[in-house]
């Protein structure tokens, strides 16, 4: 159980890491859309519309690695399996 | 006195009486939008609203007569983060159910200045915004586009009135927590309107 634990946190912090790498390492709050912006030709405005897309922040980092933390000490709540 | 002499004088008279026109800024293209901006310590808080409707009278000979009112639907506000956009929406910062509107009513422009269809003025009118109406002097650009609706909305002729401006409020002065969170979220609000209205032709 112990290892398991263990091996499941490591598996939660590195996930976490890891998407939140590969979507550009956002150091600022999560967010599930992101701005596009459009130019109208005629008038020079810039409209702004939403698009759909999770963008994980350094909250979704600190819930996940936290998470990890606390599965990881929990582990150690747990005795080490005899032979 | 022939009718040929007639027409010169009702084009002239036409031209002298030529009444203002009356810009509708509901915008089917989806463009028009209010920007808004509050710094915080992690990263500024970045919105936009598109719910907006309104008229403007604006006479392209005397730009600096116009006058008209900007409704912003406090529905419409729009923040990438959800949590944040349901604290800004919810009754304890700008409680959209009993406040469903933001308005501006510009009820006069002052330091007019007019440069081909650009006009620059400080318009003064009242604000309202969570309740609380307030009046304010905002700096306003107005280009006018003659004969370029058909551009945008095809089979459809007349002008579009472009507006931009940029101004910053106080959050506390309309009453929106105030005095409190000011280390997590800045006590100003920048706000950033670009919009366009259209005045059709029959």
């Amino acid at each position: 159980m112990k290892k398991i634990l263990q091996a499941f946190a490591l598996l939660v912090a590195l996930a976490a890491a890891i998407l939140w790498l590969a979507t550009g390492a956002n150091r600022g709050w999560t967010k599930t859309s992101v701005p596009i912006k459009t130019l109208d030709a005629v008038t020079g405005l810039e409209g702004v519309t939403y698009q759909a897309k999770f963008l994980p922040g350094v909250d979704f980092l600190g819930a996940a690695l936290g998470g990890a933390a606390l599965l990881a000490g929990a582990s150690f709540f747990f005795r080490k399996q005899k032979q | 006195m022939k009718l040929m002499h007639l027409i010169p004088l009702v084009t002239l008279a036409t031209a002298v009486y030529a009444a203002p026109e009356s810009f509708d800024f509901k915008d089917p293209k989806g463009i028009n939008n209010v920007a808004f901006k509050l710094d915080a310590p992690l990263e500024s808080v970045n919105g936009s609203a598109s719910g907006i409707t309104g008229t403007v009278s604006f006479d392209p000979d005397s730009p600096g007569a116009a006058t008209g009112k900007i409704v912003v639907a406090s529905e419409s506000l729009t923040l990438p983060n959800p949590m944040q956009k349901e604290h800004l929406h919810g009754p304890t910062w700008l409680d959209v159910t009993k406040y469903p509107e933001i308005t501006f009513e510009a009820k006069s422009l002052a330091n007019a200045k007019t440069d081909g269809n650009v006009t620059t003025a400080d318009a003064t009118g009242s604000f309202t915004l969570h309740g609380v109406t307030k009046e304010i002097t905002v700096p306003v650009k107005f280009t006018y586009l003659k004969d370029k609706l058909s551009a945008r909305v095809p089979n459809m002729k007349g002008d579009l009135l472009v507006i931009r401006a940029n101004f910053t409020i106080n959050r506390a002065d309309f009453n929106i927590q105030k005095g409190k969170y000011e280390d997590k979220v800045s006590d100003e609000i920048n706000l950033s309107l670009s919009i366009a209205g259209a005045a059709p032709q029959p």
